[in-house]
């Protein structure tokens, strides 16, 4: 087949890319080998528009052992136990086949951490939905609630928490972004790095077949209208081969044959087999004929661009290919040499004793293209908005259509379809701020925590970076753990755009300010680009997985409230800002204005303050105040425990819907028993932390004073409205 | 008291379960499914998950591997069996138990804490409990739905064949405190010896108060009595 420009051009190549292909390897290259160049170099894989931002942001703090550039990050939690973690996005495919989409997902992110040499103990998701009543809305949340679900679930990892979104701006293209989360033991983590010559080079797992090829090229375009044509491009999830795949690999670690092992995610065996050898600076020759195959007479461009699901690449040391066969054969998967490392800093492959494929490793990796894309600054919205000129509403009736509005309302719809239990170690399931994981027989755990603020990022990106890093934070803190560091997966439009790429760009600003005044570094993490369809690109939504660490269990918290008569302290400054918030969105559809104003200082020492109260064992409850601002989070301590609330209105208010709505960052409500309270309230003082007493808890009432009593039980029941009448 | 856990591929509660047995000192060992010979037991545990990844019919490709022969000769010889979730799934595609499981009447896969009321104590398996205690269990379940012949279910009403059945937490036993469609809100069977016992819920997901809770631990003290 002779390379015309039509051809380059369906390989998602520019022709200027294509004249740079023929520069580096000083020929034409064969259709074989522009698939490669093309799974390489997509935007998926080479992260050429994001790269030189990328760079700028913190990757180290004193827990941190591997931060971003391996299959996934990896910190120190003490003890030789360390955490491997990392978030990836699954959106194009799971718009266009929403459940195998999901799953694979799923499936992927959970090879990138088991990969590392840990077994993987939660799992957690950032699903983002267009508008309910949208066509595809419930045919798309539906299949990707069950992919996640299935997946997890049959392979036995708890999925223990989570967020689902809906706006207008995800109509025609989904978000799926899944967090895996894995334990394993300081000294024993595995990387990808291939070493030494004429090592073996081992096939593992699942047979090579014909689907998602071209799926990492896909999913670095943006859209057309034509995504059901799509659909071959989409991987097909096995849970059942991915759980045997990880017993087998987690059973080969214990002993040392392996070098090195690299999933074959994106972009298949082509990409596991460049990043092993660029990392060790070696060549690879692969002899095509001894992969197993699905059918007979797949060609090699099938086979090196195939993305099917569940295998991995091996690099063992000499000597040891019986024994590791044998716990592949046990766990009755394909175990097969399929090729060697080599000197010659090449990828050499073999078909039919024909070298088919002869390309230097690193046109194909370090010397891929690399894009300073033009970025446009956003200027700060300004606040034109008065309250006093909108029409009023009963303080009551807002309440209601905020607690049973679609993203405000319970989702415990969706995460009872998830395992959360299995594993039993599951401390403090979805729901509230973070999840609580147990390091399993110790008494140590983990929180987690997956958070996103789209309109705030849309409205500012540098202000909204700077707060979904503070969000996540403040997540972790809540649950009583020390913020250890972070993945994230920053989902954006076409960075062909310069005011999209600037989006991008000055979210990076935004995430790094905040990392770094936090030391809450940047470990692992995930670029999607071209989030969009004809033109229409998504507003700007970094994801961010937290990590939080608890020495002792006994000292971990949630945000339910505890106990009768106890008293409600509200930490952080209110003022009121409700541009942005969820209550003029809801109760107005009013969308502009800037985000609330990110104070590092005040963040830092609020969130330091209650961790000490809370590893002090001074308070039964904690709570972030986030999206509704305080008076939804007030209501969302009562689910889930018998008691109710009676909240005072502050005496120097100017605006009761300012105060309870607006969305005022760096702020905690904490649950201090009454005789606890002096000591609670000097603490705070000697160390500046505004507080104000708010509430006291009383049995099955919720009440703002002056304004509405509503019983509890009737209360959730608004908070699970929406789903039922969906 | 010796015990098997029996793994299967595809088995994810192996591990959850070991661990109560090992917690009240059971002297267990795990039997991969391809094994021909039980090691001497007292107790044999088909624990949850997703044998064979539920291909075919939940349970149905396990019935048939190689152990569970071995299984059925014990039971037969009065041993203890436990299967729990996709173990009570695979005792009653191997026939050791009757009636079926059906998808859950929802169609979704259900995963939540429920209470179940115990139905008579004087077995092995519920010695520890008091009769009609009500015990806080979790399921994870798409196929829990418990079917039987209108015999059979009389059969397990008169000779108290049945465990455990849903209620609420004041023991209230109803349509709406039935998670997935069970008749009569049978969440737990014996065989007519009642040596063997099939139920839904995990008990050893409440076996620490840290976790979820303590309800499930008498259930495997009680096997030690």
């Amino acid at each position: 087949m002779k390379i015309t420009n039509k051809v380059v051009e369906k390989h998602g190549l520019k022709l200027e890319e294509y004249s740079k292909i023929k520069e580096l390897i000083k020929r034409e290259p064969n259709l074989l080998e522009l698939g490669i160049f093309s799974a390489m170099w997509n935007e998926h894989c080479s992260y050429k528009s994001s790269k030189i931002h990328l760079k700028n942001l913190p990757t180290k703090n004193e827990y941190v052992i591997q931060g971003p550039g391996e299959n996934a990050g990896v910190v120190d939690i003490g003890d030789d136990d360390a955490i491997v973690f990392k978030i990836e996005s699954h959106n194009h495919p799971s718009f266009i086949e929403p459940y195998q989409g999901a799953a694979t997902g799923v499936g992927g992110i959970l090879r990138d951490v088991f990969t590392m040499g840990a077994r993987p103990i939660a799992l957690l998701n950032s699903i983002h939905f267009g508008e309910p009543n949208h066509k595809k809305t419930r045919n798309l949340l539906q299949g990707v609630v069950s992919g996640i679900g299935d997946y997890g679930n049959c392979i036995g990892i708890p999925t223990v928490a989570g967020e689902t979104k809906f706006n207008s701006t995800y109509n025609e293209n989904i978000l799926v972004n899944a967090m895996a989360v894995g334990l394993a033991k300081k000294n024993k983590i595995f990387y990808s790095k291939a070493k030494g010559l004429n090592k073996s080079v081992v096939y593992v797992g699942s047979k090579t077949g014909k689907d998602g090829i071209h799926g990492a090229s896909m999913a670095s375009a943006e859209f057309d209208g034509d995504s059901e044509e799509k659909k071959p491009t989409v991987q097909v999830g096995d849970p059942f081969t991915e759980k045997l795949l990880m017993e087998a690999c987690l059973e080969l670690m214990k002993d040392n044959s392996i070098i090195s092992i690299q999933d074959m995610g994106a972009a298949g065996l082509t990409s596991s087999s460049v990043e092993m050898a660029f990392k060790g600076d070696l060549g690879m020759e692969i002899n095509l004929d001894k992969v197993p195959c699905r059918e007979e007479k797949m060609t090699p461009y099938e086979m090196m661009l195939s993305e099917s699901q569940e295998r991995m690449l091996i690099i063992l040391e000499d000597n040891n290919e019986i024994t590791a066969k044998k716990i592949f054969d046990k766990w009755d998967l394909d175990f097969v040499v399929i090729g060697k490392t080599t000197d010659t800093k090449k990828l050499t492959l073999i078909h039919n004793e024909i070298i088919v494929a002869d390309l230097p490793i690193s046109s194909l990796s370090s010397k891929a293209p690399q894009y300073k894309r033009e970025w446009n600054k956003k200027k700060l919205p300004e606040n034109i908005i008065n309250l006093k000129d909108l029409k009023k509403y009963k303080f009551e009736k807002t309440l209601i259509k905020i607690l049973s509005s679609c993203n405000q309302s319970n989702k415990k719809w969706i995460t009872e379809q998830y395992d959360q239990m299995v594993m039993n170690d599951t401390v403090l399931r979805s729901g509230s701020d973070s999840a609580i994981i147990r390091i399993h027989n110790k008494n140590k755990a983990i929180a987690v925590t997956v958070d996103s603020s789209a309109n705030y990022s849309y409205a500012h990106p540098a202000t909204g970076g700077k707060q979904i890093i503070c969000e996540s934070w403040r997540n972790l803190i809540s649950a009583g753990s020390k913020p250890i560091a972070v993945t994230n997966c920053l989902n954006f439009g076409n960075p062909e755009n310069p005011d999209i790429m600037g989006e991008f760009a000055e979210t990076i600003i935004g995430m790094k300010e905040a990392c770094e005044f936090l030391n809450y570094p940047v470990v692992s993490g995930n670029v999607s680009f071209y989030n969009g369809t004809n033109k229409k690109n998504i507003k700007p939504t970094p994801v961010i997985g937290g990590v939080g660490l608890i020495k002792n269990i006994k000292n971990s918290t949630s945000q339910y409230i505890k106990k009768e008569n106890s008293i409600i302290i509200l930490i952080g400054k209110t003022f009121g800002h409700l541009s942005q918030s969820v209550f003029f969105e809801e109760i107005y559809s009013i969308k502009n204005g800037p985000p609330p104003v990110v104070n590092l200082v005040n963040e830092k020492n609020n969130g330091e303050i209650i961790l000490k109260l809370i590893e002090n064992n001074l308070t039964n409850a904690v709570h972030d105040v986030s999206s509704g601002g305080l008076i939804i989070a007030l209501a969302e301590m009562t689910f889930n425990s018998n008691y109710g609330l009676k909240i005072n209105k502050p005496k120097k208010l100017s605006n009761i819907f300012e105060y309870f709505y607006g969305e005022d960052q760096g702020r905690y409500l904490i649950e201090v028993d009454k005789k606890n309270l002096e000591k609670v309230v000097k603490y705070l003082k000697e160390n500046n932390i505004f507080n104000e007493i708010i509430a006291v808890t009383q049995k099955d009432i919720f009440e703002l004073e002056g304004e509405f009593k509503i019983n509890i039980n009737e209360l959730y029941k608004l908070n699970n409205r929406w789903y039922y009448n969906y | 008291m010796n015990s098997s856990v029996i793994v299967f591929p595809g088995s994810n509660c192996d591990r959850d379960i070991a661990n109560v047995l090992k917690k009240l000192q059971f002297n267990n060992k795990m039997v991969w499914h391809r094994d021909t010979d039980l090691p001497k037991s007292d107790l044999i545990v088909i624990p949850g998950g997703f044998s064979y990844g539920d291909y075919l019919r939940s349970g149905a490709i396990a019935a048939k591997s190689n152990i569970i022969n071995e299984v059925i000769k014990f039971a037969k010889k009065g041993g203890l069996i436990l299967g729990v979730c996709n173990g009570f799934q695979i005792l009653i595609e191997a026939g050791l138990l009757n009636g079926a499981l059906l998808r859950n009447e929802k169609l979704k896969f259900l995963n939540k804490d429920i209470f179940v009321k115990v139905i008579k104590n004087d077995n092995k398996f519920c010695n520890k409990y008091e009769e009609n205690q009500i015990l806080k269990l979790n399921i994870a379940h798409n196929e829990g739905n418990y079917f039987t012949s209108f015999e059979h279910l009389k059969k397990l009403e008169n000779e108290n064949l049945i465990a455990f059945k849903y209620c609420d937490n004041k023991g209230v036993i109803n349509n709406e405190t039935n998670p997935n469609g069970s008749l009569n809100n049978i969440a737990g069977i014996f065989n007519e010896e009642k040596n063997i016992l099939g139920m839904m819920p995990h008990p050893e997901r409440m076996i620490d108060k840290f976790i979820a809770g303590e309800d499930g631990l008498n259930l495997f003290s009680s096997l030690l009595n």
